[in-house]
């Protein structure tokens, strides 16, 4: 589904850029839970960016194919359109937007882009109240305004919403579980499990074990320096939590 | 005093000469109370000549591209040419509105319509107004938009002579709007119109009223209206105050309130059009507990110029005012807000707040805001914000991130950011038909 190859990319800034991806690598398929860890600083946020298209970002070499198509080519948009979603880390408030008013305009320029007719209201509603559901979100925060005064919780259960209203193929979570309270924990990872199927996959970037308790990846990577140093299975993850960064970075120090 | 520039005589002049003429065709009328104060009038814009920018309150607005027109003034009026059929995409409602439509200044009956037939409300024209209610109009008439400093209101009251006459006798309520439809037909001749409106309410009256301008033709038109506002004693006005008029249209608009104790008063004013536009808006607090709303929002696009004046002006303490502008720039337009709050000694225990924000969509849109506290008491609470940038990348981001394309994104944000402006608005079909012409104008940009 996703195919990372050598992937290298700065981040732009006054002095021109600093190198975050080194050469990274991955290989998502279909049906997969990926879990990419790893400490700050080490690209995993950048990594999101530059697959979901945020400006600010310049890839100096290496190829993002998705499904077999050129990712880089393609604008924020038509990514979405194709398939692939970004659970934000830090989701942004928008005054004067409603809730409902944003997921319909969404819902309804991804069909347009697939030549499908919009979704009439009847059938938006019916599906806007079965999601719902799946992240227990009151149907009070529809009609609120983006994000605009959620609580932290608030903020990630709907961004897993939308995930499950929009349906994608391939989802980013990035540091989805930052900040969150168990019980707000457990409720993003049910509504998840829920949505994981054979024909989608998800990447779970977090920092931390807790999260793959809930959700449990297929696969564990760790990332340092901007690549890709260490995978595994599950188990990859508890022996982070038990030994720290600290044996990665020592044993790629010794390299 | 400022000299005037060479630029401006021309105009000057001839107004000068059209007042002789103007004055010559009143016959009788000459002697009364009206006539006398037009005449001090002219005098006053006589030693004052137009606005140059040298003066602090014209420092952004350059006004001699609109005295190089040989503007045609209220005694060349021909009879308005307009059917309903002309009109009828100016109107935000068919049924349960009074209308009042002036052409060129001048009433148009035939297309009016008034249906509030309460007993002590008055809804028509001035020129009507003055022969049915003669001493309201002389108590009320040039008492609050003071022509001695403002040059362009003492020219409109020296011509003087129509406009929505609009008064609410005690505790009665016009349930009805009215929609006043001002409309520069220039498609023969250049024209200067100079509507004079006065709106009463009276102690515990009530009527919302909106002020509506178009332009037809391709020919220039200047508008230059004041208004004079009294809200009597526990009243509640609201005025929705809209310029819609084409790319050749001047409009230099004054209005001013008197505010009396415990009255509520809301204006909307909402730029979409012309050339080079000015509002000047006071609101004068002569009572304790008074209330008042200025809401403002302007979209300008190409070489459009609208400058938006504000004072609210807290003579009285316990009063309360909330100002709330918005403006979207885009290509070489300009924008100027100048909002003043004068919180005057005795006026302890004011509240009185303001905000601007503007998106610059070009890198050659500008605009300057200015905002004004003048505070002379000192148990107060008074609040100012201005805000400027373009959009937020942030926000756009999490929008395409979506699927929303650029352009999609980039209407629902600018709707969004205009859209308080416009929820303050109280008359549904008026809302629905702004919100209408600001999701058009902001798709069209493009």
């Amino acid at each position: 589904m996703l195919t990372i190859k050598n992937l290298k990319a700065k981040v732009e800034t006054d002095e021109g850029g600093k190198e975050i991806l080194k050469g990274l690598n991955l290989q998502v398929n279909a049906g997969e839970v990926h879990a990419i860890m790893g400490p700050n600083g080490s690209g995993k946020s950048t990594l999101a960016s530059v697959v979901t298209g945020r400006e600010g970002y310049e890839v100096q070499s290496g190829e993002v194919l998705f499904e077999g198509k050129d990712l880089l080519e393609l604008s924020p948009e038509d990514r979405a359109r194709q398939g692939i979603f970004l659970a934000f880390q830090y989701p942004v408030e928008i005054p004067g937007v409603s809730n409902t008013n944003f997921l319909k305009t969404a819902v309804n320029e991804i069909r347009k882009s697939k030549g499908e007719e919009p979704m009439s209201s009847v059938e938006f509603l019916k599906m806007i109240k079965e999601k719902a559901k799946l992240v227990n979100i009151e149907p009070e925060m529809l009609s609120r305004y983006v994000n605009v005064g959620f609580s932290g919780g608030e903020k990630k259960r709907n961004e897993i919403f939308q995930l499950a209203m929009l349906n994608p193929k391939l989802s980013i979570l990035d540091e989805t579980d930052s900040g969150l309270d168990i019980d707000a924990l457990r409720t993003v990872a049910e509504g998840v499990n829920k949505l994981r199927s054979k024909e989608n996959a998800f990447i779970v970037i977090t920092h931390y074990q807790r999260l793959l308790d809930y959700i449990v990846p297929d696969f564990v990577h760790v990332m340092y320096d901007g690549k890709i140093v260490k995978s595994g299975g599950k188990e990859l993850a508890l022996h982070l939590e038990e030994h720290g960064y600290d044996w990665i970075t020592e044993s790629m120090l010794s390299v | 005093m400022d000299k005037i520039s060479t630029e401006n005589i021309d105009l000057k002049v001839k107004l000068l000469e059209d007042f002789r003429e103007f004055e010559s065709g009143l016959n009788g009328e000459t002697k009364n109370y009206f006539h006398k104060i037009r005449q001090d009038a002219i005098g006053t814009f006589n030693e004052l000549g137009f606005p140059v920018k040298k003066l602090e309150e014209w420092k952004y607005t350059n006004i001699n591209p609109i005295l190089k027109h040989d503007f045609k003034t209220t005694q060349h009026f021909a009879d308005s040419k307009l059917s309903a059929d002309d009109i009828k995409d100016f109107l935000f409602q068919e049924n349960g509105v009074n209308l009042l439509v002036f052409v060129n200044g001048q009433f148009d009956e035939k297309l009016s319509k008034i249906i509030t037939k309460n007993d002590g409300v008055f809804i028509g024209s001035l020129l009507k107004g003055r022969v049915i209610l003669g001493e309201v109009v002389e108590q009320h008439f040039s008492k609050y938009a003071n022509y001695k400093n403002q040059s362009l209101t003492a020219l409109n009251t020296a011509f003087a002579k129509d406009g929505a006459f609009i008064y609410v006798k005690r505790n009665a309520a016009v349930d009805e709007p009215v929609h006043i439809l001002n409309i520069s037909d220039s498609r023969d001749e250049s024209y200067l119109s100079q509507p004079r409106n006065l709106y009463i309410a009276e102690e515990g009256a009530s009527v919302k009223i909106v002020e509506d301008y178009y332009s037809i033709g391709g020919k220039h038109s200047f508008t230059n209206a004041v208004t004079e506002i009294y809200c009597g004693p526990n009243s509640n006005l609201e005025r929705y105050k809209i310029q819609s008029e084409g790319e050749y249209a001047y409009n230099i608009n004054t209005t001013q309130v008197m505010q009396e104790k415990d009255s509520l008063f809301s204006d909307t004013t909402i730029s979409w059009g012309g050339a080079i536009t000015r509002n000047n808006l006071c609101a004068v607090f002569n009572g304790t507990n008074t209330e008042c709303h200025f809401y403002g929002l302007y979209l300008l696009n190409g070489k459009q110029h609208v400058d938006n004046h504000t004072l609210a002006d807290h003579a009285m303490p316990n009063c309360y005012s909330n100002e709330l502008y918005k403006g979207i720039i885009d290509d070489k337009a300009t924008g100027v807000f100048n909002g003043k709050i004068m919180v005057r000694e005795d006026a302890q225990k004011t509240n009185a707040y303001q905000s601007n924000g503007n998106i610059l969509l070009s890198e050659d849109a500008t605009i300057y805001s200015k905002p004004q506290l003048e505070i002379f008491a000192d148990d107060v609470k008074c609040s100012h914000g201005a805000t400027t940038g373009q959009l937020n990348n942030e926000e756009m981001f999490y929008l395409r991130a979506r699927g929303i394309g650029k352009e999609e994104a980039r209407i629902l944000l600018l709707n969004a950011f205009a859209g308080d402006v416009i929820d303050s608005v109280k008359i549904d079909s008026l809302k629905k038909k702004l919100r209408n012409t600001l999701s058009k104008k902001l798709t069209k940009e493009n």
